[in-house]
């Protein structure tokens, strides 16, 4: 099982994790806005157990926002 | 639960100041990650050039120097012939390196100065607003070709790393981008290799990094990686132009 | 060695060598060339490094990389190529790189000519780069005090981490004079380690950065406060000057370089002539030496400057005497040597009172 982990405060909402991901799990978290004003990418817990750890998002970041783990 | 992915010590925890999407921060990842998986932090000495990238000294986890506009391989250049046995490398954009920085990055290279370049190329001067830069292509909108550049006026992009491939002194070049996964593996594997060449003192190396800038080509990030492969790769082919090193790993 | 008979082009390169400048970085310039030709010869006799750059821009930079990696390191150039240099100066002292540059003056402006000049006094004492910040600006007169000063330069560099520059001309890097090399007569200086320098970190703790960029305006106040606390200092330490028969002199001539020799020359003359004469030179021209002119404004009917130029230090005489006294100029430019003949009538005219 793998998780992806967001550094939420360092994402500028450039979307590239979510061009990235194969699974499409990830999206743009609406529901709050981070320190630079951005809606910070997230993976719906429920949507999490898709995650396969490949780690491209995390790849494609270009502020090291993504840790993943599996 | 181990860890697959994480953010490389070879960058400070310093946030990049770059535009939402634009990949010179992927880039510095990767010279970050290279520089640590070659064990070679504790031995390096980066040299920031001026524009978007002016604060990669703050960036990168090593010993740093903040060059003037165009000057970044001359500084190097001294930095290298005191400390011949560190390694040392400059990190550069278009503007940079192929306008008012190419006598320097020419004859860096015609010296086989054992030092690694990297050359982020996004077709414009980003910092300043996104005036055309050497390497703007035919018919693209910039802030000073607003009615994209026309050869008969400003002339065409240059192609520096086959231009600076044909130097003696070259242990090693390689054109590659980032607009995509696999690419970003492909360009990690370059910059390693650019810092064999030097490890292994085969002379000068340099990698060119297609890159984007969302913010001044108008776009959003995702459409800007688009642009790099549909717009910029068949102008700028990838691909190694030239390789001396003993074996590529 | 003992004594040698050595060209000030030569002289100037053996004295940074004994001096430990083990990197030099040049580009080709008359009328300093021997000084590349000889590092070329010298520096790999040393186990140093000579490399010669594709521009006095990018030569320049190298200094900057090498000053900034810790190295005794040096440049010569001559007049247009340190017009070249001026952005890396100011790069230099804003990331506070020390280094030694040194400019063999020739006959401008534009191109010129190759003889020896003073025309870019301005362009060294006043700052020719962009920001504020000043340069230590050092003028010798021989040969044998050219290569003294060579040496005391690396060491005021390493002290107040800032370029220094040799301010010679033509003449004196052209012509040749006996030289010696070993009891150098230096300032005692316990010089600070070289903690900033960019070695690459090894297991050091902190990150060492050479930068002059400060993006955050108060932070950049600080540090131009932090640079003038180094010049105040510099004012209060590095001040070198002669002074010679000036006790009872009612005419003051004030030169520097090759045209104190002249000077002199016409001192002695006037003085054998009956006339009360004497000289005041300037060695540092920056920070420029007040003191000689205090102690003596109250007692001269004037001052005679003469330079090799259309007139430049002629104007830190008139702030240093507060235009008590009137302080009068003779100069010729492009290499042309102003006449003794026309120095003596001068004289004489400002010790018979003319305004």
């Amino acid at each position: 099982m793998a998780k992806v982990i967001f550094n939420e405060d360092l994402c500028k909402g450039c979307e590239l994790c979510v061009n990235a991901c194969p699974k499409k799990i990830i999206e743009m978290d609406m529901s709050k806005i981070n320190v630079k004003g951005y809606y910070p990418a997230t993976v719906k817990s429920e949507n999490m157990d898709k995650c396969i750890g490949c780690a491209f998002c995390a790849m494609m970041c270009p502020d090291t926002v993504i840790t993943v783990i599996k | 639960m181990a860890v697959v992915f994480e953010k490389t010590k070879g960058l400070t925890d310093v946030p990049f100041s770059y535009c939402p999407g634009c990949t010179h921060g992927i880039i510095h990842r990767l010279v970050a990650e290279a520089m640590e998986e070659l064990g070679v932090l504790d031995k390096a000495i980066g040299v920031a050039s001026v524009g978007c990238s002016v604060f990669a000294y703050e960036f990168f986890n090593c010993d740093m120097q903040q060059a003037a506009h165009g000057r970044a391989p001359a500084v190097a250049t001294g930095i290298k012939r005191v400390h011949p046995d560190k390694v040392v490398f400059t990190y550069q954009g278009d503007g940079d390196l192929a306008a008012i920085g190419t006598a320097e990055i020419v004859h860096a290279a015609a010296r086989g100065e054992n030092i690694t370049v990297i050359f982020v190329n996004n077709a414009n001067y980003g910092m300043t607003g996104g005036q055309m830069a050497p390497t703007t292509l035919i018919g693209q909108e910039t802030l000073t070709t607003p009615y994209g550049r026309k050869a008969e006026v400003n002339g065409y992009p240059i192609r520096m790393s086959e231009m600076l491939s044909t130097l003696e002194g070259v242990a090693y070049i390689e054109r590659t981008a980032v607009y995509d996964v696999k690419h970003v593996i492909q360009a990690k594997k370059a910059i390693k290799n650019a810092f064999l060449a030097q490890i292994q003192k085969k002379g000068f190396s340099m990698i060119e990094v297609l890159s984007t800038c969302p913010t001044n080509w108008g776009m959003t990030p995702v459409e800007a990686l688009k642009w790099v492969k549909d717009q910029m790769e068949p102008y700028y082919p990838l691909g190694v132009y030239k390789n001396t090193l003993e074996e590529v790993k | 060695m003992a004594k040698v008979l050595m060209k000030g082009n030569e002289a100037l390169a053996e004295a940074a060598i004994q001096a430990g400048c083990r990197h030099y970085f040049g580009y080709p310039i008359t009328p300093q060339n021997e000084v590349t030709a000889y590092m070329a010869k010298r520096m790999p006799e040393v186990g140093g490094v000579f490399l010669q750059a594709e521009s006095e821009v990018s030569a320049i930079n190298m200094v900057y990389g090498a000053g900034g990696a810790g190295a005794r390191v040096m440049t010569s150039t001559s007049s247009p190529g340190l017009s070249l240099m001026q952005e890396g100066i100011s790069y230099l002292a804003g990331a506070q790189v020390p280094c030694v540059i040194v400019n063999i003056m020739r006959g401008g402006p534009g191109l010129g000519d190759i003889q020896g000049a003073q025309g870019d006094y301005f362009q060294s004492t006043k700052g020719g780069g962009h920001g504020d910040y000043k340069l230590i600006v050092l003028a010798p007169s021989t040969i044998q005090e050219m290569a003294d000063l060579v040496q005391e330069a690396f060491d005021i560099a390493d002290e107040y981490r800032n370029p220094v520059v040799i301010l010679g001309d033509g003449m004196l890097g052209q012509m040749m004079e006996p030289v010696d090399f070993e009891n150098v007569k230096k300032t005692k200086r316990n010089l600070p380690e070289k903690t900033w320098a960019t070695t690459g970190r090894g297991n050091r703790e902190h990150r060492n950065v050479i930068n002059s960029l400060y993006i955050d305006p108060p932070v950049l106040e600080k540090h131009n406060y932090v640079l003038f606390e180094k010049y105040k200092r510099a004012e209060q330490n590095e001040v070198r000057y002669e002074m010679v028969n000036c006790d009872d002199a009612e005419v003051i001539l004030v030169a520097y370089g090759t045209m104190a020799r002249v000077a002199k020359n016409v001192m002695n003359i006037a003085r054998r002539e009956g006339h009360k004469v004497g000289l005041i030179r300037p060695i540092s021209l920056w920070p420029f030496p007040k003191e000689p002119f205090k102690k003596t404004v109250d007692q001269v009917k004037g001052y005679l400057v003469v330079e090799m130029s259309m007139g430049q230090m002629v104007e830190d005489v008139q702030l240093a005497t507060e235009c008590k006294k009137p302080v009068h100029f003779y100069g010729r430019p492009a290499g042309m040597i102003p006449e003794p003949s026309v120095m003596l009538e001068k004289i004489k005219q400002i010790a018979g009172g003319a305004r």
